[in-house]
């Protein structure tokens, strides 16, 4: 035992060396088209005419942009909020079912994650326009960004209310609680990091969106990606565009890192309650 | 009696969401057989609309960007990025870890950002061609997914496969070869098909990265205000539909197959 521990050690630092060279071609492609286009983000953004500056980040957080900053988050917020009223009781009753009718259904309900989504933001479109009065307001906006985001919210639930121990339903019955109680107090703490990470995979994203309101919106609702967009592309701003995008970053690093935070807090807690 | 009805409404429910997502895409698919231009005005049957989408060059220089884009880059992707895999995981904790953050950028940063970011880099360095730009883009947002999806099969797997390879006479690209790709085949083809289907579906990167060569959803984009062929809506959604019903139903089939047989050694018991 002790010698093959020893004849694996060294050639396994033999080996180290040369099959880590495989990773070599990846970190070149990463180091011009991941890193260095992000280093040209950050120089641009703090750069004004080859000189350093803050005066870039200084003027895009004038109170217009955040304005729109803000508008933006609304929205995200309320599409987080009704994709989770809307998906958690989705996940639940697919959770519910016999294992292989569940699993038929539940395809259903992710397949339009796989579909062009501008092709199904145009469908709404069309049929807004066709059939209804709400196209180019913000109803239409959060219809779109609802419709898009909801599969992303039930999945997550989803693969955790499966995984969760049935006998801690039956155990919490015996126990004399009545479904709603059970309910309230056993199956939603232990789904709680499906819906943390439903939340980020929703939240996230629809703050960033963009063309959903252009395409709903009639540009009459102009959310903080189709700011950005307008600065590069309509104005041909990249020191503003780039500042823009660098405090996109950061409150988007913010949020996850809160959400991460929120997790781990919860995970305690479920397991605390539990027992 | 409650319990039925319990199972109506959420029969009902369930329902009422597959109309809500489905509803849009399905209207469109039923209008693209309708001789009338405006919608909700059934005029009679037409294939016409199908035989306009085969004869609009943009459309179908469109659809083929698409699916070669997809392709290509799935498939560079899948091999720089399981090579990449296999040497994180060969590495020393504190490089791969620090490796391994850098990769995560593209799946955390906003697609707006790194679109805009390979925009200003093309830019920067004078880069034009318009159909390189896109698959560059997409190599480079697919790469993280294929490595993620590989990384965990390695850990599962044991390293002695590798060295007893080695032992037994086989250079390091032939161990890599025949036994450790082998091994984890499944992360790979997971990697492979994520990268392609997430590189069809792609619109913001490709929007600021490309340049003038449009994929089929910078089309769409473009020709919002002025409508799209419905007959798109049944061209994309037939194939995607079928192909993930048929994975699924094949991997439901065996399930269901595994339950029986451990319920007929749970009788013969």
């Amino acid at each position: 035992m002790k010698r093959t521990d020893v004849k694996k050690q060294k050639s396994m630092t033999g080996m180290h060396i040369r099959r880590s060279l495989f990773a070599f071609p990846y970190i070149v492609w990463m180091a011009v088209f991941i890193l260095s286009p992000m280093l040209l983000i950050l120089y641009y953004a703090f750069t004004s005419e080859g000189g350093a500056t803050l005066e870039n980040i200084v003027q895009a957080a004038n109170w217009d942009n955040m304005r729109v900053l803000l508008d933006s988050v609304r929205f995200a917020l309320y599409t987080t909020v009704l994709c989770l009223l809307l998906g958690y009781p989705i996940a639940y009753l697919l959770s519910r079912m016999k294992k292989t009718t569940a699993a038929l259904l539940s395809v259903f309900f992710i397949v339009p994650m796989w579909m062009n989504f501008l092709l199904r933001t145009y469908a709404w479109k069309v049929l807004l326009g066709a059939f209804t009065k709400i196209l180019y307001t913000e109803a239409a906006v959060l219809l779109g960004m609802v419709y898009n985001f909801l599969p992303f919210m039930i999945l997550p639930i989803y693969t955790t209310l499966i995984k969760l121990d049935k006998s801690y339903i039956e155990a919490a019955a015996d126990l004399g609680a009545n479904p709603a109680t059970t309910f309230l107090r056993v199956v939603l703490p232990l789904s709680m990091s499906g819906i943390i990470s439903g939340v980020t995979m929703v939240f996230i994203p629809s703050t960033t969106t963009f063309a959903i309101s252009q395409l709903l919106g009639g540009g009459k609702t102009m959310l903080y990606g189709d700011l950005i967009y307008m600065k590069f592309i309509t104005e041909q701003s990249w020191n503003a565009g780039s500042a823009l995008s660098i405090i996109l970053l950061v409150f988007v690093l913010l949020s996850m890192t809160f959400m991460k935070k929120a997790e781990r807090k919860t995970s305690d807690e479920g397991g605390g309650r539990l027992w | 009696m409650v319990n039925r009805l319990k199972k109506f409404f959420a029969g009902t429910y369930l329902g009422l969401m597959l109309v809500f997502l489905y509803a849009p895409i399905l209207i469109l698919i039923v209008f693209s057989f309708n001789q009338s231009k405006t919608l909700g005005n059934w005029t009679g049957f037409t294939f016409n609309w199908y035989a306009q989408l085969f004869s609009t060059p943009e459309i179908t220089d469109a659809l083929i960007v698409t699916l070669s884009v997809a392709a290509i880059s799935s498939v560079v992707a899948t091999v720089l990025g399981t090579l990449a895999a296999i040497g994180l995981h060969a590495m020393k904790r504190r490089d791969r870890l620090l490796l391994e953050n850098i990769s995560q950028l593209p799946m955390v940063n906003p697609d707006l950002v790194t679109g805009i970011s390979l925009m200003l880099l093309f830019l920067f360095v004078g880069f034009r061609d318009g159909y390189t730009r896109l698959l560059i883009a997409h190599i480079t947002f697919n790469l993280p997914y294929v490595i993620f999806s590989v990384l965990p099969k390695l850990r599962q797997s044991s390293d002695m496969l590798y060295e007893a390879a080695l032992d037994l006479g086989c250079t390091p690209m032939q161990a890599i070869q025949k036994v450790v790709i082998p091994d984890i085949m499944p992360g790979i083809v997971s990697g492979l098909i994520m990268a392609f289907t997430l590189s069809l579906d792609d619109f913001v990167i490709s929007f600021f990265a490309g340049n003038g060569v449009d994929n089929l959803s910078m089309y769409i984009y473009a020709s919002a205000r002025r409508g799209v062929n419905p007959a798109l809506s049944t061209i994309i959604f037939v194939p995607v539909v079928t192909l993930l019903l048929i994975v699924n139903l094949k991997s439901i089939r065996e399930e269901r197959n595994a339950e029986l047989q451990s319920r007929k050694v749970d009788m013969k018991r």
